[in-house]
């Protein structure tokens, strides 16, 4: 209570959005004390149309050893939105989306602090397996990343053929929904049993996100998913994310302005580990209220 | 200021010497090789692959004499160190590749590399101590498990570098959709990297076969074929590279002539084992 009360002091806004996620979520679990906010500028936001959170991250530092890698981030991410994460290379934008599906998990120096909620509840908590978060919470990567020796098909439903779903009807009926909704399925549909690595590299990305949809998750994270394709594939993967907003919440890296500008409801600048700046990507595109955001997205530095 | 002519020169004299340690290199292979077959060619016929070995007086009076049961004995001895020696290399390797950050890693590492350089008689006399006393009774179950010893070093080091070179990002791939780590390593790292898997899995059988001294006090050698199945297991039983040394030293120049002949189904298993490892290497996706 004394620690809360001193935070309150300190740093009044983000008390405020602690109360307000205890009475969204009537938080599930006891209470953290989570350690006092650094001098980080941290801009409050208008509430985004009355939409609810799907996920929020309090406080958060990921560390490498000693390395801090992203600091202190208090960051909501709402329902059913496209969130773009901008920022300069090794300002910490993947090593914060890693934290979000406990990929950090892998590496033993790597320690995270602070809470990830999904839903209301840590996903680092004790008694959560890492396994069922990454379901809920898929993953694209910068490079299509195929399994070398599976089909096009078994790529695709690899999520639940691995874990013991054999039904054959079903597997076919994700299957096909996935690479639908992957905007891939009228390329591949004659060659299903053909290898996954057999195809161009805009399809193999295609393919990687299909995956990430079989297994039905609620939150998409993409990593730089368009890096390594050329713009015509770029084109495709990006209607795909428009078109998927309305059925998945989506977390994006980019380094493509543009792309962020074109894509996302909301976006989040980071700095040198730290986030400056949130906010709708309207405001931050043509208002940003930190010099350092309107110097990046002006292109003077990054 | 060197002249281009003399930069040439040097340049073609070091190519030389480059091409001339491949022929040292070579040579004593090609040697080894062509000896062992003009030697023991003469030898080599059906009674050699059909007939046991029996006391050194069948070979004196003209008898039809062989190697056959240490042929079998050889494949009996090895096929059971590589059952014993499989699995758990496999799982050592993939221990070693796969859980780097676990506390036993550098332990295990360590450990392996030890075995590996630890010399082959003394794989023999532990395999002695473990299942030879116990037993009462030298066996090819004690020869498979000292073999095993030779084995599983090898296996579970060319295992961790065949999986090693899976990239990284085809984990991260697997666990992004939920799958368990185990089930990452089982259905996607490891068929991606199944003919290193074969290969180093064959090198480690071709070294292993090829090994005479953990077979001295544990399979032991035995002249005759033994009169069931099971008696290659529980008893003493011949093995190719054990028989080469006892023919070896042997006084009798018809058993000389067999060992040479010995030497040559023993190099020929080898080299095939190699071949088909080589084969597997250069097999992509």
């Amino acid at each position: 209570m004394l620690n809360n009360s001193a935070k309150l002091l300190k740093t009044p806004f983000t008390h405020l959005k602690d109360i307000s996620n205890l009475l969204m979520h009537q938080a599930s679990g006891p209470a953290r004390a989570s350690k006092p906010v650094s001098g980080v500028t941290f801009t409050p936001e208008p509430a985004s149309g009355g939409k609810k959170f799907r996920m929020q991250t309090r406080n958060l530092t990921v560390r490498y050893g000693t390395t801090i890698g992203v600091e202190d981030v208090t960051l909501p991410i709402y329902d059913k939105e496209v969130l773009a994460l901008i920022g300069p290379s090794g300002c910490g934008k993947t090593t914060y989306l890693r934290a979000l599906n406990r990929m950090h998990d892998l590496t033993r120096i790597a320690s995270v602090t602070g809470e990830v909620l999904l839903d209301g509840t840590d996903i680092y908590g004790n008694d959560i397996n890492p396994v069922n978060i990454r379901r809920r919470i898929g993953m694209v990567f910068q490079k299509p990343t195929p399994f070398p020796t599976m089909s096009i098909y078994d790529n695709v439903v690899a999520g639940l053929k691995l874990v013991g779903i054999r039904k054959k009807s079903l597997l076919d009926e994700v299957c096909e929904r996935a690479l639908k909704q992957a905007a891939l399925f009228e390329e591949v549909k004659d060659r299903l049993r053909s290898p996954g690595a057999g195809l161009s590299g805009g399809q193999q990305q295609r393919l990687s996100i299909a995956r990430a949809l079989a297994v039905d998750p609620e939150v998409m994270l993409m990593d730089e998913p368009t890096s390594s394709l050329d713009p015509q594939s770029t084109n495709r993967i990006e209607e795909l994310i428009h078109t998927l907003k309305e059925q998945v919440t989506i977390v994006i890296v980019t380094h493509n302005m543009q792309q962020a500008a074109r894509l996302s409801d909301r976006t989040a600048f980071f700095y040198v580990g730290h986030l400056i700046e949130t906010g709708t990507t309207n405001d931050i595109f043509t208002k940003p209220k930190e010099t350092r955001t309107e110097e990046y997205i002006s292109g003077r530095f990054g | 200021m060197k002249t281009m002519l003399q930069r040439n020169i040097r340049d073609r004299f070091m190519e030389g010497l480059l091409v001339l340690s491949t022929i040292i290199v070579l040579l004593p292979l090609i040697i080894i090789i062509a000896h062992v077959i003009i030697h023991g060619i003469g030898a080599l016929n059906w009674d050699f692959f059909t007939q046991e070995l029996g006391s050194p007086s069948r070979a004196l009076q003209g008898r039809p004499t062989g190697l056959v049961h240490t042929i079998l004995g050889t494949l009996v001895v090895d096929f059971m160190a590589l059952t014993i020696a499989l699995p758990v290399g496999l799982g050592a390797g993939i221990m070693l590749s796969e859980y780097p950050d676990h506390k036993l890693n550098p332990v295990l590492r360590v450990m392996n590399d030890t075995l590996n350089g630890m010399p082959a008689i003394l794989k023999g006399l532990l395999a002695f101590v473990l299942i030879v006393k116990p037993m009462g009774t030298f066996s090819g179950f004690s020869g498979g498990v000292a073999l095993s010893f030779v084995m599983l070093p090898i296996i579970a080091r060319t295992t961790e570098s065949a999986l090693m070179s899976i990239p990284w990002s085809i984990r991260e791939a697997g666990l992004a959709i939920g799958l368990p780590r185990w089930r990452v390593v089982l259905s996607t790292v490891m068929p991606a990297a199944r003919f290193g898997l074969v290969t180093g899995t064959l090198i480690a059988f071709a070294r292993a076969a090829g090994e005479a001294a953990p077979l001295l006090f544990t399979s032991f050698g035995n002249n005759y074929l033994p009169n069931h199945w099971l008696g290659m297991i529980l008893g003493p039983v011949d093995t190719l590279p054990q028989r080469l040394y006892s023919l070896a030293i042997s006084p009798y120049s018809h058993w000389h002539n067999m060992g040479w002949a010995a030497a040559i189904v023993l190099l020929v298993f080898v080299m095939l084992t190699f071949a088909t490892a080589r084969f597997f290497t250069r097999q992509k996706f």
